[in-house]
């Protein structure tokens, strides 16, 4: 009894225990879904293949597992490129498969033939073009394991049609990986440790900033403890945002060009920075130098790469961040030590939201996010799109136990729908929302028709100003005033559009409404459109 | 340190084909300025060596030796001590070979102890191989008799003694499978 190339692609995905995967066919993948209707995989139907890629990120954040997305070959593979590489910006588990053409064709510029592995070499983690049939279960094994391991990210498996199509006699699964260039480090350098707790011990006025790096260790517990333990304050990046509680009284909030007013007085008041798993993105900290100027530098990262990148570090630690993290704990509590408490006070009094003031009879969308929060279960999934939307959701949202989710590091528009679909399917008891602005919306409105066609518990805020708010308010301040392109009229009354999918939906235009709107958002089974009108001069902070 | 100070890495890969690409693409995305590059087989077949010259300061080259460490059929990436190496390249200089001045080209080529392997009416090739410094020399050397084409490989290097840079010594572990 033989097997062909798309089964065995199949019987790896069941192997890895893919339970659901998004994608979009075409002539190249065709055996590959032809042999997927033997499988109980959950495939998800998206509306255009970027989305698949979005959504995979969405599926890989939430439940902690590899994301799979599937295309074809040509626009299908060059299609997914931007969340592919927005993947890799943001450290993302996936795997993402393409058809390709029949391998005697390859460079012959065939019908919808890309050379994808090629496209997307700065944007993967690793990439394969399999030529061989035989390859396939190494290939698959190998793929989910980089991309699962050390820093996570994505890895691209190009098919060509021919190797999905050819049979084997027999095929196995490897048990393991063998990858000789590849053995990332996991246990943190005991010396280093050491000398990080002494650091500790000496410093006066110590922070915590906490990256992404901190859920992809699954490092939420330790970073919690070594927090309460020694009593030391943290800052969050945007990708950090609820590796703390949001109300938590020594979270200082997000850092950066958009956060908190106290999140970067206290790194700038710093005399010892502990960078758990967050690579200093210009974002994060525009001036990285000058902090480093008076403080001294803990930087823990599984990535030795990023270390000495964007910041000068006193003390490196390359490691699993929960492994260094718990033995650093271990290290100090035997050491009995607190912060300081007057740098603690200090920074506790600088725990308050900036936000100016801004007047408006719309909506106010910061006001609505808390309140928004306020409705929300503790364990609930938000995610914000980019633009001022996602500002506002950052600084606003409280996180209990719950995700923040965005498109940190790349800000790709079109995130939020798609990737709210992908936490769903992953994690269905938990209340999942998408928030975007009326400019994000339609990169991505089309995946109204997923969510209709999944049947999925997705509420979305859209945030309408007509503008494109984030660009507008750039112009604002660094041109003039001149609004160039920044005009969304032309929209479409998403009320209406939301119910040509049947999708019931509410416009709010004053603060009055919004209790009464969440209210009707939460008691609805199923997806949801909130239309929030809000002043198109509206700032981000 | 100064920018324009050369670093010789020696950097053992997987020997599959796309390597290369990934190891050159990286150099140009992160703007790192390679000087030359050679490629050749190990005495495993399975993995092949690049040897790279860069130019630039400390933060560069490390930054460069950790960027190539997360290339995944990068086995091994080595930066060769000042001094601890032997380095040479293999050149080509087509001179003009006027008559009446072809006895002061056969004795600098003597000289620099350069081969002359190809001669014709009105041009003489030269092969060097030498260092980067020594093959600069020649070059200046030949530049008044009309040098009308240069073809040069990336500078290969072996560490001095008994020190090799070689892939932990094994065999590709055999894995077992378990059915599909």
């Amino acid at each position: 009894m033989s097997v062909s190339g798309a089964e065995i692609m199949v019987k790896c995905l069941e192997k890895q225990g893919v339970k659901a995967l998004f994608g979009y066919p075409g002539a190249a993948i065709c055996p590959f879904y032809d042999a997927l209707l033997q499988s109980s995989i959950h495939h998800v139907l998206v509306r255009q293949e970027q989305n698949a890629g979005h959504a995979a990120s969405g599926y890989a954040r939430a439940s902690g597992e590899v994301g799979v997305c599937v295309v074809t070959s040509g626009p299908g593979a060059t299609n997914l490129i931007t969340a592919v590489a927005s993947a890799y910006m943001d450290s993302i588990p996936i795997v993402a498969i393409t058809g390709q053409v029949r391998s005697d064709l390859l460079g012959r510029d065939v019908f919808q033939e890309a050379d994808i592995t090629g496209a997307c070499e700065p944007f993967t983690k690793h990439s394969y073009l399999v030529k061989q049939t035989a390859d396939l279960p190494r290939v698959f094994r190998e793929a989910f394991h980089i991309a699962s391991t050390g820093r996570p990210g994505p890895v691209l498996i190009d098919v060509p049609v021919d190797v999905q199509q050819n049979r084997l006699e027999r095929a196995g699964y490897p048990d393991k990986v063998d990858i000789i260039g590849y053995k990332p480090s996991v246990s943190g350098h005991a010396v280093q440790i050491s000398r990080a707790a002494e650091a500790i011990q000496k410093a006066k006025r110590p922070v915590i900033c906490a990256g992404g790096g901190v859920f992809s260790a699954g490092a939420v517990q330790a970073l919690r403890r070594l927090v309460e333990q020694t009593g030391i304050p943290a800052v969050c990046t945007m990708m950090g945002i609820g590796a703390l509680p949001t109300a938590h009284p020594l979270n200082l909030g997000m850092l950066g060009t958009h956060g908190l007013k106290g999140a970067n007085a206290a790194i700038h008041g710093a005399d010892l920075v502990i960078l758990c798993g967050a690579r200093v993105g210009d974002r994060a900290m525009a001036a990285p130098d000058q902090v480093a100027g008076h403080a001294k530098i803990i930087h823990i990262d599984i990535d030795p790469a990023e270390i000495g990148k964007n910041m000068p570090a006193s003390i490196p630690i390359v490691g699993d961040l929960r492994l260094v993290l718990d033995k650093l704990g271990e290290t100090l509590e035997a050491a009995h030590i607190r912060c300081p408490d007057d740098w603690v006070q200090t920074c506790q009094a600088g725990r308050v939201p900036y936000t100016r003031h801004f007047s408006t009879n719309l909506v106010n969308p910061k006001a609505l996010i808390r309140l928004l929060s306020d409705r929300l279960e503790e364990d609930s999934i938000l995610v914000a799109d980019v633009g001022q939307n996602q500002i506002w959701s950052a600084n606003h949202y409280q996180v209990k136990r719950g995700r923040f989710l965005t498109s940190g590091g790349m800000g790709t528009m079109g995130y939020s729908v798609p990737a709210a679909i992908g936490a769903k399917l992953a994690c269905p008891g938990r209340q999942v929302v998408a928030v975007c602005g009326d400019g994000s919306f339609q990169m991505q409105m089309m995946e109204l028709g997923t969510l209709c066609q999944e049947g999925l518990d997705v509420k979305i805020i859209v945030m309408t100003n007509h503008r494109l708010g984030m660009v507008r308010e750039l112009q604002d301040k660094g041109y003039g005033g001149r609004q160039s392109g920044v005009n969304l009229s032309g929209s479409p009354d998403f009320i209406r559009l939301a119910a040509a999918y049947g999708i019931p939906s509410r416009r709010i235009v004053s603060d009055e409404e919004a209790p009464s709107a969440l209210e009707s958002l939460f008691s609805t089974d199923g997806p949801f459109l909130l239309e929030c009108r809000v002043d198109e001069k509206e700032p981000s902070l | 340190m100064d920018q324009s100070m050369k670093t010789t890495l020696s950097v053992l890969v997987e020997n599959h084909a796309g390597v290369l690409s990934k190891v050159v693409g990286l150099f140009s995305r992160r703007g790192f300025n390679i000087d030359s590059l050679a490629v050749g087989v190990t005495e495993n077949p399975a993995i092949s060596r690049i040897t790279i010259v860069v130019a630039g300061g400390e933060y560069t080259v490390e930054q460069i030796e950790k960027q190539l460490n997360k290339v995944i059929p990068v086995i091994k990436v080595k930066r060769l001590a000042e001094g601890k190496y032997i380095s040479r390249m293999l050149t080509f200089f087509k001179v003009s070979f006027a008559a009446s001045r072809r006895s002061e080209l056969m004795k600098i080529a003597e000289l620099m102890s350069a081969r002359i392997v190809d001669v014709s009416k009105s041009t003489l090739t030269l092969e060097f191989t030498d260092t980067a410094e020594r093959t600069e020399t020649l070059e200046s050397l030949l530049r008044p008799y009309g040098i009308k084409e240069v073809v040069r490989t990336g500078a290969i290097a072996i560490e001095k003694g008994e020190t090799v840079t070689r892939s932990q010594k094994r065999q590709r572990m055999d894995i077992s499978e378990s059915a599909l």
